[in-house]
C-alpha cells in the first residue's frame, strides 16, 4: 500500500484489517466479527453487488429482506437501516452510505430466471446466484440457502399500480456504504455479472471490499 | 357424553371413542367432501377439504393441474404461503423473481408464482380479494412478542414462522427450507418514497382466490396475524382449504401466453416434465 492519500478510507470507523478487490462478475466472501465495518466501495459506478449475510453461530439463520422491511416499513435501504435476519434479529446496521437508497426486493439474478426475463439465449451467462452458490459451498450451503437478498447500489422503484423493474442506477464512481456488524456474520457477496439490465449499466466492473475493526 | 370410568384402558376407550362425530369450524374433513364446493365440481374430484384455525396451520401435496381455492371465510384470514416442488423440495417459491419476472409487485388474478429455477408454480386464476402482500414475511416470536406481550406457539399468540417450522420438520425439511413467502388477504401497497402500506381490513366475508397447480407442488398456509397488523390484539379468523383434481394447462391458455415472460415460465415448466 503506498503513503498516497486513499480517499476510499476517508471518515473509515478503525484500522483497516483486510481489503480486497473483486473483480468483475466474482464472488466473495468473508467473515465480518460483531463491531467491525464492512465498506463496500463502487470503484467505477452503477456496479450493483448483491448481498447476503449468514450468522456465524447458527448458519439457519441469516438475512430476511422481508423481516428487514417490516421492521422498518420501508422497502428501501436508506443509512440507518438495520438489517434483520429469518428471526428478527439484527445482524448489520448501514451506517452510512453515499448513495440515496439501496433495493432488497429485486433478489438475485439465476441463469433460470434469465430465461424468462430476457429469453433462452441468456441461460449460459454468469449469474449472481451461481456465484453465491459456488462461495457457499465451502460453509455446506445449497441452494436451500438462497434467500431475497440485497443489491448494493441497484435501483428497484415501484409505481403506484404495482410496476416495478431494475432501472437505471443512482451510484456513481467512488460511492459507498459502512455496514457495522451487530453480530459475527459472514458476508456472501456477489459482484453482479449481469448485462442485460442497467444494474450495472450494462458493463460489469470490480468493487473494493474493506473490513475496518 | 357418557361418563366412563377413565381408570383403566376399557374406560378411557371409551370416553376417547365417544368424541367421535364431533364438528368444530376449524377441521379437516375427511374424506374431502365440501358441500360448499364450487358449482361444476364433481364430489369425487375434491381432494382437500379443511378449514385452518385462527393461527393454525396446514400442509398438501397437490398434483399438477388440480385447483386450489383459499377462502377468507369471516374477513379477517392472514396466510402466509411457502410453496416447494413436491418432488424435489430444494426448488421453491422464489418471491423475488415473482415481482421482477411479471414486471410487478401486485398479485391477482393472472399473475403467476414462480419458482428459483425460472418455472411457474402455481397460476392465479381468480381472485375477488382486496389483494396480497409479497413484500413483509412472516410474523415471528419476537414480532408477536413486541405486539401482544408474547409470540410462543405453545400460547395464545402464535407466530407464523414457528408454523413453518413444524410444518418443515414434519416433510423432513428444515429451517433453511423457510423461505420469503406471501401473504394471502393483507395487501400490503408501496407508497412513493418506499413505505409499506399495509391493509388488514377486515374485508367483506368469503373472498376467495383459486390458483392452478402449474407442478406437483407441497403449498402450506401459516393462518397468523399479518406481521405490520397495528390491532393491538391477535385477531385473524379461520381460513378455508379447498382443492380438487384439475386438467394440465392447455398450450392456448390465456394466462400462459399473456406476456413473454409468463409462456417461458410455462415452457420451462413443461420441458422438466418431458421425460
Amino acid at each position: 500500500m503506498t503513503q498516497m492519500t486513499d480517499s476510499a478510507l476517508e471518515d473509515l470507523p478503525g484500522k483497516v484489517i483486510h481489503d480486497d478487490v473483486v473483480a468483475a462478475r466474482a464472488p466473495w466472501s468473508h467473515v465480518v466479527r460483531r463491531g467491525q465495518t464492512l465498506r463496500i466501495v463502487d470503484l467505477e459506478g452503477n456496479q450493483a453487488v448483491d448481498f447476503l449475510v449468514y450468522s456465524l453461530a447458527d448458519d439457519a439463520e441469516r438475512y430476511s429482506a422481508q423481516d428487514t422491511i417490516a421492521a422498518q416499513g420501508n422497502i428501501f435501504l436508506r443509512p440507518g437501516s438495520v438489517l434483520r435476519s429469518n428471526e428478527g434479529a439484527p445482524m448489520m446496521t448501514l451506517t452510512a452510505t453515499s448513495v440515496a437508497w439501496h433495493d432488497t426486493i429485486g433478489g438475485a439474478c439465476s441463469c433460470e430466471s434469465n430465461t424468462l426475463r430476457y429469453g433462452h439465449h441468456t441461460k449460459a451467462q454468469h449469474a449472481c446466484v451461481d456465484n453465491f452458490l459456488l462461495v457457499g459451498a465451502p460453509y455446506g450451503r445449497t441452494k436451500r440457502d438462497m434467500v431475497s437478498n440485497v443489491n448494493w447500489f441497484m435501483n428497484v422503484p415501484v409505481e403506484a399500480d404495482g410496476a416495478l423493474g431494475i432501472v437505471d442506477g443512482i451510484s456513481a464512481r467512488g460511492k459507498h456504504l459502512d455496514l457495522r456488524a451487530e453480530m459475527d456474520v459472514v458476508v456472501a457477496v456477489s459482484n453482479c455479472p449481469q448485462i442485460n439490465n442497467p444494474c450495472n449499466g450494462f458493463n460489469p466492473t470490480p468493487v473494493r471490499m474493506i473490513i475496518a475493526a | 357424553m357418557p361418563d366412563p370410568d377413565t381408570a383403566r384402558p376399557a374406560g378411557a376407550r371409551d370416553h376417547a371413542r365417544a368424541m367421535a362425530g364431533t364438528r368444530v369450524e376449524a377441521m379437516p374433513t375427511i374424506p374431502a367432501a365440501a358441500g360448499d364446493r364450487p358449482g361444476g365440481v364433481a364430489p369425487e374430484a375434491m381432494v382437500w377439504d379443511e378449514t385452518v384455525a385462527a393461527g393454525g396451520y396446514a400442509a398438501r401435496i397437490l398434483n399438477r393441474g388440480a385447483r386450489l381455492r383459499v377462502v377468507d371465510l369471516h374477513g379477517d384470514a392472514s396466510a402466509s404461503m411457502l410453496v416447494f416442488n413436491a418432488e424435489r423440495p430444494v426448488e421453491r417459491l422464489n418471491v423475488a423473481d415473482t415481482v421482477k419476472v411479471q414486471w410487478n409487485a401486485y398479485l391477482g388474478a393472472g399473475a403467476l408464482l414462480l419458482s428459483d429455477m425460472g418455472r411457474v408454480m402455481l397460476s392465479v386464476l381468480e381472485d375477488d380479494t382486496a389483494g396480497h402482500d409479497a413484500f413483509c414475511g412472516a410474523s415471528n416470536a419476537a414480532s408477536n412478542a413486541r405486539r401482544y406481550g408474547d409470540g410462543f406457539n405453545h400460547g395464545a399468540h402464535p407466530n407464523a414462522r414457528d408454523r413453518f417450522t413444524i410444518v418443515m420438520a414434519k416433510l423432513g425439511l428444515g429451517r433453511k427450507d423457510i423461505h420469503p413467502c406471501i401473504n394471502l388477504f393483507k395487501p400490503v401497497r408501496i407508497a412513493e418514497d418506499g413505505a409499506t402500506l399495509v391493509d388488514v381490513g377486515p374485508f367483506p366475508l368469503g373472498r376467495a382466490l383459486t390458483m392452478r397447480a402449474e407442478m406437483d407442488v407441497i403449498v402450506v398456509l401459516a393462518n397468523c396475524p399479518h406481521v405490520l397488523d397495528p390491532r393491538p390484539a391477535y385477531v385473524v379468523t379461520p381460513v378455508r382449504a379447498l382443492a380438487w383434481r384439475g386438467s394440465v394447462t392447455p398450450e392456448d391458455d390465456p394466462i400462459r401466453t399473456s406476456t413473454p415472460e409468463r409462456l417461458r415460465a410455462f415452457q420451462n415448466t413443461e420441458d422438466y416434465y418431458l421425460r
